[in-house]
């Protein structure tokens, strides 16, 4: 088992035969993920990658039966995407593009939860999902991870892969890693994945890694006190960060004092997580928990 | 995006909301043009336009009575900067002056908007707390914040500005401005992609007229591409020089105080990066996200940007190449030192693709490279160069 993707999933690319889409398709495919297709309005009928091209994402649903979809597209185009994407009837989403408006996605948060509660979103301004050795949805690099029993949960790209670096190097592997994003609205936030984490079996721990902005590890916090029984480590980005700056994320920002990482160690050391103030020891930190 | 009080009240009178007759001026000529054509009898508001709150403490904002006292105290604030309690201790360059007629205030009001993260949702906020901090009285009287959902498919609806006037203590015909005003606000925020709007305060005058007395907006940067008259007026005199650099090349860059200069690609790598930095006993000089689509011509510009800053001593680049190879890092870097010249010790620790060809590239250099094993040694390596 996994969460959300497995070898089971059939996977389309929206903005197909652009170059982000085109390089990240065939990283798919190299990978060995079942990748069915991709979309490119207007390109429907002719071949990429040896994969057919639809014009529509209702056309490639009918057609391959994928039941995935993951965003190239630019940001001022990605609201549209996104929903053609849910009404076509796909159930799993991972937009990749940073840049979105923010207001574009509260709509888009706003339909998919009053409409398709089913439907899960990851993303946007994310690296998207992976469960290693099966699937690969995103843009990160498949060869750092391993099959494992660790379940990862991230606001930010590259700190995932640090986080999946460790645990391969230790040997615990993953079962699904999850890069939720960095923008202020989120398709999915960390109780949503933690929640998946809690219920498969595959997944022994969890690390989580947040940063400054916002109050989902705050809340996640919460969460995690009445719910999660799996061990946990989570690490906090921005401890140096100034306040009223954006950190590169859209959603990294601490503002009105809000938001700060001393807040988000302090409610999830509350809630019976451990901790780790260096980035480079998530592993190490589980190890030394778990016994493993 | 932050706009000046002034450009806020601009989109005020657009939306047919009730702000002072006034006009911004970046001369004294103007500026004495604008104070005859108003021809107050109640006197006149001077207020420096720079992007930070605090103006009035600081002497930002002025009372003048005649022309001559006006012709004063423009010219002591026009081309200096403002020092507020939310700048740095540089302040910001007023390059612009208000001058608008002045109000006879009987009870100021609070009434802003965001985009809250939490309920993903744009919430209104009123208080008749006005005219002070509204996060101290966030803080100390949460009580006296009163808030308004929105819901994104019907917007503001007037029930709702009338439950806050009401709860406001306002009068009949002032609920009905009081409305007309969120509504107004409510149209606009979804217009103008607004991240953020504040009007502290918001006053009844004492004829028991509303009047929106300031004015401060943030647009969601996200959205520029489609609001390129708001982009346009932008004012970049107000952000740092540096930043701004940064930006052109699509760099994230952010100064801080220390002595240790990063680059690394991602945003949570990056302030991982100072967060370890610091952990091991340094001083971070700035956060620097080159980004996953680094190319070389934006690493060399990465490069020159740290380097500009004289307080550095190390610099320690921590790359995790998902997308970008580690190849590419190093040539950019070796451009940067052809250009620029660097005598300070670089720590670099590359990780993923091609990261042995780039290692190879800098170690063959000739430059004061430190090859680190990991991230950990990484940073506990930049941390005793720095001390050096």
């Amino acid at each position: 088992m996994s969460i959300l993707i497995n070898k089971h999933t059939k996977l389309i690319c929206q903005g197909f035969t652009g170059k982000q889409g085109t390089l990240h398709s065939q990283g798919a495919i190299d990978y060995g993920t079942q990748f069915v297709g991709g979309v490119t309005p207007g390109k429907g009928g002719q071949m990429h990658l040896d994969r057919p091209v639809f014009d529509t994402v209702k056309d490639a649903v009918r057609v391959t039966g994928a039941d995935a979809s993951m965003i190239y597209v630019p940001a001022p185009f990605c609201k549209d995407s996104i929903l053609e994407a849910v009404e076509a009837g796909i159930k799993i989403i991972a937009c990749i593009t940073e840049g979105i408006p923010v207001l574009d996605m509260l709509e888009v948060k706003y339909y998919i939860d009053k409409n398709y509660p089913d439907v899960v979103l990851i993303g946007p301004n994310c690296p998207g999902l992976i469960t290693p050795g099966e699937c690969k949805m995103g843009i990160m690099p498949g060869n750092i991870h391993l099959p494992g029993k660790v379940g990862i949960v991230s606001r930010s790209g590259t700190l995932t892969y640090e986080a999946v670096k460790q645990t391969t190097d230790l040997g615990f592997g993953q079962s699904t890693c999850v890069g939720i994003g960095g923008d202020p609205i989120p398709g999915s936030n960390f109780i949503d994945i933690l929640a998946r984490f809690e219920k498969d079996p595959q997944t022994e721990a969890i690390v989580m890694v947040g940063e400054i902005g916002g109050s989902g590890e705050e809340e996640a916090a919460e969460f995690i006190k009445h719910h999660i029984r799996k061990p946990m480590v989570a690490y906090i980005a921005g401890v140096t960060a100034p306040a009223g700056k954006r950190m590169g994320h859209a959603g990294a920002i601490i503002s009105g004092g809000k938001g700060t990482a001393a807040e988000k160690f302090a409610a999830l050391e509350a809630a019976g997580v451990a901790t780790t103030k260096n980035p480079a020891q998530m592993g190490l930190r589980l190890k030394e928990i778990t016994g493993w | 995006m932050n706009l000046h009080e002034y450009q806020a009240k601009q989109l005020y009178r657009e939306y047919n909301l009730p702000v002072s007759d006034g006009e911004v001026a970046s001369t004294l000529e103007e500026a004495i043009n604008i104070f005859q054509r108003l021809n107050s009898e109640d006197g006149v508001m001077v207020k420096a336009q720079v992007h930070a709150g605090g103006r009035g403490k600081a002497g930002g904002v002025k009372f003048v009575k005649t022309q001559e006292a006006m012709e004063k105290e423009f010219t002591r604030l026009i081309g200096t900067r403002l020092v507020t309690y939310q700048t740095d201790a540089n302040g910001q360059p007023i390059n612009q002056i208000l001058l608008e007629k002045a109000s006879n205030i009987a009870k100021e009001l609070y009434l802003g908007a965001v985009v809250d993260r939490a309920t993903r949702r744009i919430i209104f906020m009123a208080s008749t707390e006005g005219g002070v901090d509204i996060e101290e009285v966030a803080n100390h009287h949460p009580e006296k914040i009163l808030t308004a959902i929105v819901d994104p498919l019907v917007g503001v609806m007037p029930y709702q500005c009338r439950e806050l006037a009401f709860k406001l203590g306002l009068n009949e015909d002032q609920v009905k401005q009081f409305t007309h005003i969120m509504m107004g606000l409510g149209k606009m925020f979804t217009d103008k992609d607004f991240a953020l709007l504040e009007i502290n305060p918001l006053i009844i005058k004492d004829d028991g007229k509303l009047s929106c007395l300031d004015g401060k907006i943030s647009i969601d940067q996200n959205a520029l591409y489609r609001q390129t008259k708001l982009r346009d007026v932008r004012d970049g005199s107000q952000e740092d020089e540096r930043e701004n650099r940064a930006a052109q090349w699509e760099l994230n860059y952010v100064a801080l105080e220390g002595n240790i200069g990063c680059m690394v690609n991602g945003a949570g790598l990056a302030m991982a990066t100072m967060d370890l930095v610091k952990f091991h006993g340094g001083q971070p000089a700035n956060f620097l996200d080159v980004g996953g689509g680094a190319t070389k011509e934006r690493v060399t510009e990465a490069f020159k940007i740290i380097l500009s800053d004289t307080g550095v001593k190390a610099i320690l680049v921590n790359i995790f190449g998902g997308i970008v190879r580690c190849d590419l890092i190093a040539e950019g870097i070796l451009a940067a030192v052809k250009e620029v010249g660097i005598s300070l010790p670089v720590v670099v620790r590359l990780e993923g693709n091609n990261a042995e060809l780039g290692a190879k590239l800098l170690s063959e250099s000739g430059m004061n490279v430190i090859a680190a094993k990991s991230f950990d040694d990484a940073a506990q390596q930049v941390v005793a160069a720095a001390k050096k």
